[in-house]
Order: structure tokens, then C-alpha cells, then sequence
């Protein structure tokens, strides 16, 4: 992380003046570090031909160092444009977006790729690995392009396939393949993992196992996690849980208690 | 029907990169089709219409001195049609302009125009008027390289008095479509030409009058010709005949035949591989097509279309693009075949090279590229038809890997991730991978091919002219002399050293096999003509026995040690059995060699010399020349240097042309291989690249994992291409090894070099080309889209 943010050219190094942040709108329970991203009034409108659809309408945010917050909410509340944009993948039409002291509103196409590489892991709902490597190389693929990396193989054990190292996607169910996607996303160990509806194409009893993964991930290695669902019982493992509708943030809550996976239903 | 035709369009659009790429190899095929096949006919047609037209002879015979009545005895001989007699000399001429004096054969023609064989037309100017000594018609090639018109003057030595001949018309003959001088190969149409004069004028300068010393004779329906020319030796020799030969070893004939034949084989194999690339391209191309429209192939069978309406769409879609690359392959291979036309105007001098374009070579283009197309299509559709509506509307499942031959092999754990997804993925498509390398790898070898002929003819060139002939001025006299002559010309203003030599024609014999050839006798240690063997090392003249250049010896299957028997065909005609005592290697001609002190004695003469060889000194050539041209007994001088540099120029201009299309045409075969492997690929694996563009791979990272296979697949090709273009040139170097001349199997690094940047520039492009589509990702997409 140092490479990026070492250099006085690199354009994500530039602080954010202390003047600027605004008042968190919920804030973190007593004990819980930082905010890891800021977004402020942050607007989307898509120009498709003539009509300008907005996606995102003035939403302000902050997500902390080491929570799991679910987004909720129905298709077209602009919550995957969201998760978008704090990956990366996307910029907003207006307001700005910090990750730690980097303003990625104002990053080029390098540094946001940059930031991608070193911060982020992503989980993407039809899995996408490639059919050409097994699990162990789809982790390895990422790991090798990772500064400091962990064992693919200790990944791939995190989110219990130790047994299913040399097998390729097509040998695997979409359980384990997304499993392995998670693996591959946490192996070069992000400070943050945004996982687009992780369980949307797998079953109730897979669906439960992949949670069990993020949540175990969440645990053990402190990464910030963020999921999208429009399934309401997974709100439940969240420790905050942000509804979204229209563009806007509906509401958040905070749980008292984290449940287990497990303990889901829906 | 409207819809369908507008989905057509649509497909093509969407397809518009990689249709233009598979067109354009099309094209190519087409071009090279077209210009090569009616180049071919042009050359076929113009050599048939002049030799008809012009009544080119059949069998040819040189001879010493015969009377005039020997003509109605020729004329008798079973299947003899017509006999022309003439008179052929070789003389020294000053041409206006050259400062070397210039070699002139002189014809005899009737002194009033009639039709006869070998016929002369008379492009411009007039035929000579009877009686007149002074008048002659020059051959256009001499008159052309010497800026000679109608109505200027050239000197000429004529049996000893310096005589000045008027150019009363420029004229062609059949004989000499390929005008070259005696004792050569190579074209020099400024330093050698034929001038056609009065026959009565010619025969009374050198006292032939009522005879003649050569003849030509043509052959009726069915005659033999082996007999004729048996009987035709068996008349002659009494009068000094030098042995009768066919059409196949008169020069010109047997140069423009065999040029012929060698574009109609590369009219064949060349357009075979394009179109077999473009099939190729076509198959891979609609593959992927057929594969991504699956849901739509499933809805129209839905719909209640047929199978056969389905079929007939892809098959329209390779039509299209196959016919494009017609139409533009067309118009390319008339303006090529023009061009290459042009190119054989400069070695071949016909009344008429018109570039003939006929139907049927179109016709043919578009037939057989419709045929590849169709080979192409063939799969590709016959997978769309069988695809049950219900099965096609489900997305194709994703590919399935396996450990395969990689992990088998250990290579997988030398390899980091993203190098297995590059073996894994040339592996699990072996067939495709290999065909793509072989169409890369003939894009190489016809690059290796182009510029194997350059390095051969370079290297022919500098064995011929640099290491064997190393004299800068040959001279030929009219009659054998005394060797004292040597003195004489060494005496000559500028004459650093002579070398005098004997060359006599002979028949020789092993077994029933026979060969007219001329045997050189050559001083012992002689400097300015060596003999070498195929290490370029000098051979030593042995005092006895022959050496024979190795192509002779194989033509007459004889090795070291063997006797031949040796018929002189000049003076008393000696028949003689000599002793083969070595074999020396030459690229050029059927060379027989002696000491000449040994030929001296086997001819039973005193020390008669042929002719010399002379080193000169620069600076003095003006003065040496102008001596030259003065002296009475010369037949025929030739400038080493001069004949290289005139042979060079000919040979640039034409090159120039074929190596630019060899290089551009290639190009565009491992353009459109590795055009269509990328897209193929990026269309293929974009979602999974996509991807890792999410997981933080930079737009790099991706594209050697993208291009990685194509690079792979490329790099390996080169090798194979070289390998391939070397095959080829083996096979081209053995068919080219004639008794004319032998095409040494030599190349220079330059050619495998420009093969490889050729292709390796023309495979980097197309990369880049499909590399900036990673830019275009939509990586938003992605997350949300099953494959």
C-alpha cells in the first residue's frame, strides 16, 4: 500500500482537508477506530439517449474499519451503484468519496485500478473464475499480483475447501466455486471486501455456508465486508444495515447482536 | 425475408472486423490467383500466337560451311515440313554512346522479304532494300538498352574492314524472345544484340557465298524429332556440323518455357494457401458466431424456421465475405498481373505481351474461393442446424477443464497462474492452435520463399563471377589462333595479365548416353578462370583426363575414373576416350574441362587458342576498348562487371515489385490469423478478463493474458514458417536444377530476418488493435452477468 501511497505524484496520496468531514450520520459504537470510506452528498444520474435516469440521489455515508454492514434494497434503489462506486468500478456525477485519505473522486483510471488491486476484494454474484485454472490458481492468479499476499492455499482452508485445491471450476458446485471467490478475494488480504449479492444464485443451504465464509472472514481477519442483498433475513448478521430505496438511504440500524449465519432463515 | 436479410446485415456489422480481416486474406488469394493464372496465360498465349504467327523452327544446327544444295537434301529428311539456311556470324560493333565495344551476332535474312521460318517482324522502320551491304535491322532489346533509332549507325568489324551499318528498322524474332550472347546466360541487351542483314551482302564478306552455316528446320505433324535430329547430324557432318538440338535446348525457348511452367505451379500452390488460410478464418469465425447466437438460432427454429433457412444464413454470411474479397482480389490481380507483365517485358521481347484477362480465370477465382468458403462455413453451419430449438435456447454451458496434458507433463508447477491459463487454453483447443500456427507459419515460409530467390541468385552470382570468372574481359575469336596471341594481347594498353583458352564443341558419350557440350581448355594455374569444388575450394587441372562440372556428370551418369568417349565436332572431328578425372561444381551451364595443352593434343593441332581472358587496369579501359573495337578477329567481347551490373538492374526492378507484394501479402495472412485468434478469444474469456480488471489487473496484465496464446502461438509459428519456407525452397532449388544453371540451397539472414519482423509487426498490430477494446470493458457489467 505503500507504493500508491508513498508517492507525492500519486493523486490518491493527497489528504483530505480535516475542515471538509462531516458529521458521520450514525455514528460508530465507542471503541470502533476509524471510517475507512466517506461518502458525501454523492450523486449518480446514467444517460441513456435522451433520458437521464438518476441512480444515486445526495447519499452520505461512512463505512468503519472492521464491520459488516449489509445493503438492502430493492433492485433499482441504486444500491449495486453504490457498492460501485466505492469499489472503484464507477464514479459519481457529484459529491466525493474518500477511502482513508485517498479522494477517489478526483483518481484517474490507473489509480483507481491501483486502489482496486491494493484495497479491494470483490465477490460477484455469478462467481467468475476461470474455468481454465483450479482453486488453487484462481486464488494464486491474484496473489501473485499482491504485495503481501497470504498462502492461497491458507485462503482457500479459511473458507473450508482445503480438500478441493486442484479441482477446476467445472468440477466444483456453485457453493464451493463462490466459495472459492471469496477465497480469491481475501487472499492478498484487502482492507475491504464488497460483495455483490454473494448468494443470489446459490441455494438456501449453499447461500448459508457462503455467509458463514464472509462472516468468518469478517472475524478472524478484521476486513471490512460489505454485502448487497435484497434477501431482508440476511440483514440480520450485519452489524449495521443500510436500507436503501430510490437512490437515497432509507434508514440505518445498528443490531444489538450480530447473528450467526446459521441462526438465518428465509 | 426483409427481417432475415436485415439480421444479415446486422451479423456482418457486428462481425465487420473479422470479416474484413478473412476478406482480406480472400483478397489476397484472389489477387495472387488472378495475377499469376492470367499471367501465365498472357506469357502461354503470347509464346503460342508468336511461334505460330512467326513460324518459330523446330531443330537448329550450327555448322561450318555447307553448299546451298544441302538445303533440298535437309528438306527430304522424313518429317522435315521447312528448312531455312542462313549465315550467322559474330562480330565486334561500336555502338554510338558505349565505351565498351559491343557483341553483334549478324542473321542473314532474304534480300527481298519473304515468309520463312523464325521470321522477323519489323516493328519500326523498313526491311533492308536489296543489294544494299550496309543496311541492317537491329533487334529491339539492342536497340531499346542503346537508345539505337531508325536511321543511326553502328560500326561493325566485318571480316577484318571496320564497316559502318545503318539501322533501317527495329525487328523481333521467336529465336530471341530472351536475348542473350553467346557464351552467357545473363541478359546484356547493351553489350549483345542481333542485327539481321542482306544475305548476299553478309555471304559475299565472308566468302559464303552459295552456302550457308546454320540452319534451322521445323517439323511436320507427327515426325520425331530425336529421328530428324539423327538424320539432320548424319548430313551435317561433313560439313562441319556442331550437332542438332530441339527446341529444349535452344535458350530462349527453353528460358520462357520454363518460366511458364514455374507460373503455373506457383499460380496453383500460391492461391492454395490463402484460400485454405481464409477457410480457415472463415470456420473460426463462424464457429464463434454460431455459438453466441445460439438463443437467437433457437427462437428462429422456434418461430417454425427451418434448419435450411438457418443453414442458408450463415452460408449467405461466408458467401458475403467471400465475395467481397473477391471483388477487391479481382481488381488487385488485374492491376498485379499488369504490373507482372510489365516486369517480363523487361527479359522477354515479344511482338505482343498483352496482359489477357479471360473470363474463365475470374470465373475460376470465384469458384474455388466459394468452395473454401463453403469448406469454412461447413461445420460451423452444420452445428447451427442440428441445435434443437430447446437445447439452443439455454445458454452454452462453460467450458470444462481438466488436468490435462500440462499437469501430466509437469510444466503446470514451472508456470505462474496466469501462463497455465495460457497453456491450459492452447492445449484444450489443440487443433485450433495448431492450424493457427500453420497458417502463421506459411505466412513466414512465403516470406522465406520470396527472399530465397534473392540470396540464391546473390549467391550464384558471386560463385559465377567472383570466384570462377574473375576476368574482367572475355574475349572470343573468330577462328582458333595461334597461341603466340597471348603476347600480343598482353601487350594491349591496359591489359594487366592474359589468359588464353581453347574451347572446342564435342559430343559426349558414356553408355547410350550423350551430351553436346562445349570442353575449355585452360592454361595450368590459370588466375583469371579457376574450377572450385562445393567447398569453393580451387581444383587443380589434372595434365589428362576431363573434369566435368557435377551436373554434367550426373546427366551422363558417370563418377572419377571413367572413361568417356569424346567426338570433336570441329577441325578433323577426333573421337577420342578419355578418362573422368575429377568433378568441379558450377551453377551455371554444363561445363567439360582440359589442360589445354592436353585438348591442344587431342585435336592433334599446335597451340590454337578460342579466345582469352583478360584482367585490366581501370584507368586505361577507355584506350583498351577503343583497341578492341578495332580488331579484326574478335567475335564477341563480354564485360564481367558490366554484364553483372545490367543483370543487377533487371533483376532490382522486378524484385523490388514481388518482394513489396510477397511482404504485403504475407503480412495480411498473420494480420488476419492473429486478428481473428484475439477476437475470438476476447470474445470468448471478455467476461472472465473483465473480471480480473475488477480484481485490480491493469489493462497490461490483461492483455498479455488475452494476446499471451496469440504471442505463444505466433513465436512458435516463426520457427515452423522458416522451416516450412526452407521445405519449399528445397523442392524449389531441386526442380529449378536444370543444365541451364542450379539454384544452390543458400539464404542470407536478412531473409529470415525480414520474415520474422514481417510477421511479428504485422501479429503486433493486430494485437493492439484488439488490446484497446480492454478499454472499452464495461466492467459494471461484469458483476452482474452470467456466462
Amino acid at each position: 500500500m505503500t507504493v500508491c501511497c508513498g508517492s507525492k505524484s500519486c493523486r490518491l496520496a493527497r489528504p483530505v482537508p480535516q475542515a471538509e468531514s462531516i458529521t458521520p450520520a450514525n455514528p460508530p459504537p465507542s471503541g470502533t477506530p476509524e471510517a475507512v470510506f466517506r461518502v458525501r452528498n454523492v450523486s449518480k444520474v446514467y444517460r441513456m439517449g435522451d433520458v437521464e435516469v438518476p441512480a444515486l440521489r445526495g447519499v452520505d455515508l461512512e463505512l468503519y474499519a472492521g464491520e459488516l454492514v449489509v445493503l438492502l434494497g430493492a433492485s433499482g434503489s441504486g444500491k449495486s451503484t453504490l457498492l460501485n462506486i466505492l469499489g472503484g468500478l464507477d464514479v459519481p456525477t457529484s459529491g466525493e468519496v474518500d477511502y482513508l485519505d485517498h479522494v477517489l473522486t478526483r483518481a484517474s483510471e490507473v489509480e483507481l485500478t491501483r486502489f482496486r488491486r491494493e484495497h479491494v476484494g470483490f465477490v460477484f454474484q455469478f462467481y467468475n473464475l476461470i474455468p481454465s485454472l483450479t482453486a488453487l490458481e484462481n486464488v494464486s492468479l491474484v496473489t501473485e499480483i499482491a504485495e503481501h499476499p497470504m498462502d492461497p492455499g491458507e485462503a482457500l482452508a479459511l473458507v473450508g475447501l482445503s480438500e478441493r485445491l486442484h479441482h477446476f471450476p467445472a468440477q466444483l458446485s456453485g457453493g464451493e466455486q463462490q466459495r472459492v471467490a471469496i477465497a480469491r478475494a481475501i487472499a492478498k488480504r484487502p482492507d475491504v471486501l464488497l460483495c455483490d449479492e454473494p448468494t443470489g444464485a446459490l441455494d438456501y443451504a449453499t447461500g448459508k455456508v457462503v455467509l458463514e465464509a464472509l462472516a468468518e472472514v469478517n472475524r478472524e481477519l478484521r476486513t471490512t465486508v460489505a454485502v448487497i442483498t435484497h434477501n431482508a433475513a440476511i440483514a440480520a448478521m450485519a452489524d449495521r444495515v443500510i436500507r436503501m430505496s430510490s437512490g437515497h438511504i432509507a434508514g440505518i440500524e445498528r443490531n444489538a447482536r450480530r447473528a450467526s449465519p446459521s441462526e438465518l432463515s428465509w | 425475408m426483409k427481417t432475415r436479410n436485415r439480421m444479415l446485415m446486422r451479423d456482418l456489422w457486428h462481425l465487420r472486423g473479422q470479416a474484413l480481416a478473412a476478406a482480406l486474406v480472400v483478397m489476397c488469394g484472389v489477387a495472387s490467383f488472378v495475377a499469376m493464372r492470367s499471367t501465365y496465360d498472357s506469357l502461354r498465349i503470347a509464346q503460342s500466337d508468336y511461334y505460330r504467327d512467326y513460324r518459330f523452327a523446330h531443330v537448329f544446327s550450327q555448322l561450318k560451311r555447307a553448299p546451298d544444295g544441302l538445303a533440298t537434301r535437309i528438306g527430304d529428311i522424313p518429317g522435315v515440313a521447312a528448312v531455312r539456311t542462313r549465315v550467322v556470324i559474330g562480330v565486334t560493333l561500336d555502338v554510338p554512346g558505349l565505351a565498351e565495344p559491343a557483341s553483334g551476332r549478324l542473321v542473314s535474312v532474304p534480300e527481298r522479304r519473304a515468309p520463312m521460318l523464325n521470321d522477323l517482324q519489323v516493328e519500326r522502320g523498313r526491311y533492308i532494300a536489296p543489294g544494299r551491304a550496309d543496311e541492317v535491322i537491329a533487334s529491339k532489346a539492342f536497340a531499346d538498352a542503346n537508345g539505337l533509332r531508325v536511321g543511326e549507325t553502328v560500326g561493325a568489324v566485318i571480316n577484318g574492314r571496320w564497316k559502318r551499318l545503318t539501322i533501317v528498322g527495329i525487328g523481333l524474332s521467336p529465336e530471341y524472345i530472351y536475348e542473350v550472347g553467346g557464351g552467357t546466360l545473363f541478359p546484356d541487351n547493351r553489350r549483345f544484340g542481333v542485327l539481321w542483314m542482306g544475305h548476299d551482302a553478309l555471304a559475299a564478306a565472308y566468302d559464303m557465298e552459295g552456302a550457308f552455316n546454320d540452319v534451322a528446320l521445323s517439323l511436320s505433324a507427327g515426325a520425331l524429332e530425336a529421328d530428324v535430329i539423327d538424320r539432320l547430324d548424319r548430313l551435317l557432318s561433313r560439313y562441319g556440323g556442331l550437332g542438332a538440338y530441339g527446341r529444349e535446348e535452344q535458350i530462349s525457348h527453353r528460358f520462357i518455357s520454363d518460366e511458364i511452367a514455374q507460373n503455373r505451379i506457383t499460380s496453383t500452390w500460391v492461391p492454395a494457401i490463402f484460400l485454405g488460410v481464409a477457410a480457415f478464418l472463415l470456420h473460426i469465425v463462424l464457429s464463434r458466431l454460431v455459438a453466441l447466437q445460439r438463443t437467437e438460432i433457437g427462437l428462429l427454429k422456434a418461430f417454425g424456421y427451418g434448419s435450411a433457412a438457418v443453414g442458408v444464413h450463415y452460408l449467405r454470411l461466408a458467401a458475403i465475405i467471400v465475395l467481397g474479397g473477391v471483388a477487391a482480389g479481382s481488381v488487385l490481380g488485374l492491376w498485379l498481373g499488369d504490373a507482372l507483365t510489365a516486369v517480363y517485358q523487361d527479359y522477354y521481347r515479344f511482338p505482343r505481351l498483352d496482359h489477357v484477362l479471360t473470363p474463365a480465370v475470374i470465373i475460376a477465382g470465384i469458384g474455388i474461393s466459394l468452395v473454401a468458403a463453403a469448406a469454412g462455413a461447413l461445420s460451423a453451419v452444420r452445428r447451427a442446424v442440428r441445435l434443437p430449438p430447446a437445447v439452443a435456447m439455454r445458454p452454452e454451458p462453460p467450458p470444462s477443464f481438466h488436468a490435462g496434458a500440462i499437469e501430466h507433463a509437469g510444466v503446470a508447477r514451472l508456470l505462474p497462474a496466469s501462463g497455465r491459463m495460457i497453456a491450459r487454453s492452447i492445449v484444450r483447443r489443440r487443433w485450433k492452435a495448431a492450424m493457427s500456427a500453420l497458417a502463421i507459419a506459411c505466412a513466414a515460409g512465403i516470406l522465406v520463399v520470396g527472399g530465397y530467390f534473392l540470396d540464391a541468385v546473390g549467391y550464384l552470382m558471386r560463385v559465377q563471377f567472383e570466384l570462377i570468372q574473375r576476368e574482367d574481359v572475355m574475349i572470343v575469336f573468330t577462328e582458333p589462333a595461334s597461341a603466340g596471341v597471348r603476347h600480343e594481347l598482353g601487350a594491349l594498353p591496359g591489359v594487366l595479365s592474359a589468359e588464353v583458352f581453347r574451347s572446342v564443341p564435342a559430343r559426349l558419350r558414356a553408355g547410350h548416353r550423350e551430351k553436346r557440350v562445349e570442353i575449355t581448355g585452360i592454361e595450368p594455374g590459370a588466375q583469371l578462370r579457376r574450377l572450385i569444388d562445393a567447398d569453393e575450394q580451387p581444383v587443380a587441372l589434372p595434365p589428362d583426363g576431363l573434369l566435368l562440372s557435377r551436373k554434367l556428370a550426373q546427366v551422363l551418369e558417370v563418377g572419377p575414373g571413367q572413361l568417356l568417349q569424346i567426338e570433336v565436332l570441329e577441325g578433323a572431328r577426333p573421337v577420342r576416350q578419355v578418362p573422368v578425372a575429377g568433378l568441379v561444381d558450377e551453377m551455371v551451364g554444363l561445363g567439360a574441362y582440359m589442360q589445354v595443352d592436353a585438348l591442344n593434343r587431342m585435336m592433334r593441332e599446335g597451340g590454337s587458342v578460342s579466345g582469352a581472358w583478360l584482367a585490366i587496369d581501370d584507368a586505361e579501359a577507355a584506350r583498351l576498348y577503343q583497341t578492341l573495337k578495332q580488331l579484326p578477329v574478335v567475335a564477341a567481347v563480354a564485360f564481367r562487371e558490366a554484364m553483372l551490373r545490367s543483370f543487377r538492374e533487371i533483376l532490382d526492378r522486378s524484385l523490388v515489385t514481388t518482394t513489396l507484394i510477397n511482404i504485403a501479402f504475407a503480412s495480411v495472412i498473420a494480420f488476419g490469423v492473429v486478428y481473428n485468434g484475439a477476437r475470438i478469444a476476447l470474445s470468448e474469456r471478455g467476461n472472465e478478463l473483465a473480471s480480473l480488471r475488477v480484481l485490480g489487473f491493469t489493462r497490461r496484465e490483461v492483455a498479455v493474458l488475452l494476446l499471451g496464446e496469440q504471442a505463444l502461438v505466433t513465436l512458435a509459428a516463426i520457427p515452423l514458417g522458416f522451416l516450412l519456407g526452407v521445405a519449399i525452397c528445397w523442392l524449389l532449388s531441386r526442380q529449378l536444377d536444370t543444365e541451364f544453371y542450379r539454384i544452390p540451397l543458400v539464404f542470407s539472414s536478412q531473409t529470415f530476418g525480414i520474415a520474422l519482423a514481417a510477421v511479428l509487426a504485422a501479429a503486433a498490430v493486430s494485437g493492439l488493435l484488439v488490446a484497446r477494446r480492454i478499454n472499452r470493458f464495461d466492467l459494471v457489467a461484469v458483476l452482474k452477468t452470467r456466462e
